[in-house]
């Protein structure tokens, strides 16, 4: 075990994944020499050769579309993108080859990629370096989208990820790359996508979160729990697939439920969520479904701390049906 | 070119041909006419099905055949083809069997894909043609990963992308490129110019006086070649090939040649296209140049062609009586492959 932030902990991630496999090897814009923006691959290039870090021109198009091109000839690349805000230019790449050469190929043309991208706001990074669109991801069929919120999930579901024979979206939740730190296991050490963490157990209402949204949420329960509300706050790590049975356990047990995301609130992964447990726990619910979210505005530079779902808007959303029913 | 119609003749003698194509360029010839007189049975069958409504889809690849069927004869079974729309004839030359590609274009229970594609989208790893999709120039950047992967694990292997004209507007061809300059890729550019990409022609897709000067922003070398000239495409073919392979990067092809038939089965050409196309054409019919050629070598007579010619369309209804005594797809490969969450 050793001490890392979430950052550090993406970085040895993928140091171990290169080591265990030669096939294994990373593209984006910044990556090599400098290390990325981040330095989430701070030395790398130096261990494992620029052959294998490779700084490529600056299109996102063309980071994702060879690195199709790559896991067709049977290696597994990671690719970077330098900020969520700035994939869609590889947007076609994804939604078009990326999550269909198996499915359209029977099989014969796996597509292993994992994208890396880190993304959400918090870091004054106004409308192009703070969006959380995960949601755009989810709804392409092909896709694994995952989000970690622990350095040692960062690792884990990391190299889960590289070794996965489907692609992989990996968002990293850059607001907290480096203000949460973590035991990460050392070596190999994988989590199976699909299971969702208890954060916190409870018995009075469940709060879903993922991502960098994790640390209002969990201060959020603290502070219900003064209150005497005994919060249960699940972290879904993985989107797609989706933990239903951890999901469904806990509404059945509180009978209450709020979402918190940062991406806006229309067609978001909220209310994804909020269908599911519709139509699936209906009977268990005690008080209306509630979501804390983004605003339906494009993400602000200066007021982004009245966008972002605050531990006050969780309180108060949790208060509201903690008091219904 | 002109608007006569009488026939372009190839401009070759013996030991010029020997010069282009090597010392089996007779066999090579022949070979070559060979396949395109299956691929204009296949095409004029296929065209006629989906007319009756037998299948749903066909995009012909006729007046092309010159560059499918060469780069199909001079590329290596450990080379790779990012193909466009028109490609499957290279795919059939490399070593893809004819009746599971009809099965394919009958998007049955035996097409390797399980009907998942419409009709003429292939996938046949075997031997090393992609599965397309339908978007313009996305596989100009795989084609580019591939030959990046080769160079990564110091393989002889070279990436073919194959796209038309319409194709050097999208964001792929200039990404593709650029990163192929920049890696110096072991990756031939081809860029079959049909001169239409459906209604538009190649003048108002691009201000540049050819496609071919395009490669020099690049800093890739950029050839322009008659691609209804079987002998010159696999000359040039060979030589950007070779070069490739040799680690001395990647070339950009551009092969003009002339869209004999409409852009795809839903298309009606006389929307757009002038009276006299046809006509211009047919003067460069890359079958007919190619039989005029062989025939003055003496490489080849009326008997022998009309053998060819019946036992290519004998392979093909042969095919197309398997593939339509084949089911659809189970319902359940909806499923397979892939990520699933139900929903339904």
């Amino acid at each position: 075990m050793t001490e890392l932030t979430l950052v550090q902990a993406v970085n040895r991630g993928l140091a171990e994944a290169m080591r265990q496999d030669p096939d294994v090897l990373l593209l984006g814009e910044d990556i090599g020499t400098n290390g990325g923006v981040f330095r989430a691959t701070e030395g790398l290039q130096k261990e494992f050769g620029a052959e294998r870090v490779i700084d490529t021109p600056l299109s996102e198009c063309g980071i994702v579309g060879t690195a199709i091109g790559m896991a067709l000839y049977g290696l597994k690349p990671v690719a970077e993108i330098q900020f969520l805000d700035f994939i869609y230019p590889a947007f076609d790449q994804i939604v078009s080859e990326l999550s269909k050469f198996r499915y359209r190929s029977g099989g014969q043309y796996p597509c292993h990629v994992v994208v890396r991208a880190p993304y959400g706001g918090g870091i004054r990074g106004g409308l192009y370096h703070s969006q959380s669109t995960e949601a755009f991801f989810c709804h392409t069929a092909g896709l694994k989208v995952v989000i970690p919120s622990t350095p040692a999930d960062a690792k884990g579901l990391l190299l889960t990820a590289i070794h996965d024979e489907d692609p992989v979206m990996f968002l990293e939740p850059k607001r907290i790359y480096r203000s949460i730190t973590g035991e990460v296991p050392d070596g190999d050490y994988r989590i199976p996508f699909g299971k969702a963490r208890v954060a916190r157990e409870g018995t009075d209402l469940t709060l879903v979160a993922y991502g960098a949204m994790m640390v209002p949420t969990l201060a959020a329960a603290e502070r219900l729990a003064q209150d005497g509300l005994q919060a249960e706050v699940l972290d879904l790590r993985t989107l797609v697939p989706l933990d239903e049975a951890t999901l469904l356990a806990s509404v059945e047990k509180t009978g209450r439920l709020v979402i918190v995301h940062e991406a806006a609130r229309t067609a978001g992964f909220g209310a994804e969520i909020a269908a599911i447990v519709a139509e699936k726990a209906l009977y268990s619910l005690k008080a209306p479904i509630v979501r804390v979210t983004g605003y339906d505005t494009p993400f602000p530079y200066a007021l982004e701390h009245l966008y972002l779902p605050s531990e006050e808007r969780i309180v108060e959303a949790a208060r509201g049906v903690g008091r219904t029913g | 070119m002109t608007a006569a119609d009488s026939l372009v003749p190839l401009p070759y003698d013996r030991k010029a041909a020997e010069q282009q194509i090597g010392p089996d360029w007779a066999e090579t010839a022949r070979t070559a006419f060979h396949w395109m007189l299956r691929a204009r049975a296949l095409d004029a069958r296929m065209q006629a099905l989906q007319r009756q409504g037998r299948i749903g889809f066909y995009g012909a690849a006729t007046g092309q055949e010159a560059v499918n069927v060469a780069a199909g004869l001079v590329s290596r079974p450990e080379d790779w083809i990012a193909s466009g729309l028109r490609e499957q004839l290279t795919a059939l030359v490399r070593g893809h069997d004819l009746t599971t590609y009809v099965h394919h274009l009958f998007a049955d229970a035996l097409d390797p894909a399980l009907g998942r594609n419409m009709p003429c989208h292939p996938t046949a790893r075997e031997v090393h043609y992609l599965a397309m999709s339908s978007v313009i120039g996305t596989q100009i950047s795989h084609a580019v990963g591939l030959g990046r992967a080769a160079q990564y694990r110091h393989d002889p292997s070279v990436a073919l992308a194959f796209f038309g004209d319409g194709a050097t507007s999208s964001n792929d061809f200039h990404a593709g490129l650029n990163f192929a300059g920049v890696w110096k890729a072991p990756v031939v550019f081809c860029c079959t110019n049909n001169q239409w990409a459906i209604s538009i022609p190649v003048e108002r897709q691009t201000a540049a006086s050819s496609l071919a000067m395009k490669g020099s922003a690049y800093g890739i070398p950029g050839r322009q070649v008659d691609g209804t000239d079987f002998i010159a495409v696999y000359s040039e073919l060979r030589q950007a090939i070779d070069r490739a392979r040799r680690g001395e990067g990647p070339s950009l092809i551009e092969f003009v040649l002339f869209r004999m038939t409409p852009h795809s089965t839903s298309d009606d050409p006389t929307r757009y296209q002038p009276p006299d196309w046809a006509a211009r054409a047919r003067a460069h019919d890359p079958v007919d140049r190619l039989r005029g050629w062989l025939t003055a070598q003496g490489l080849l007579d009326p008997a022998q062609e009309a053998e060819w010619t019946r036992a290519a369309d004998a392979e093909v209804r042969a095919a197309i009586e398997k593939a339509e005594a084949t089911p659809p797809p189970p319902p359940d490969s909806l499923f397979r492959d892939g990520v699933s969450r139900g929903g339904g």
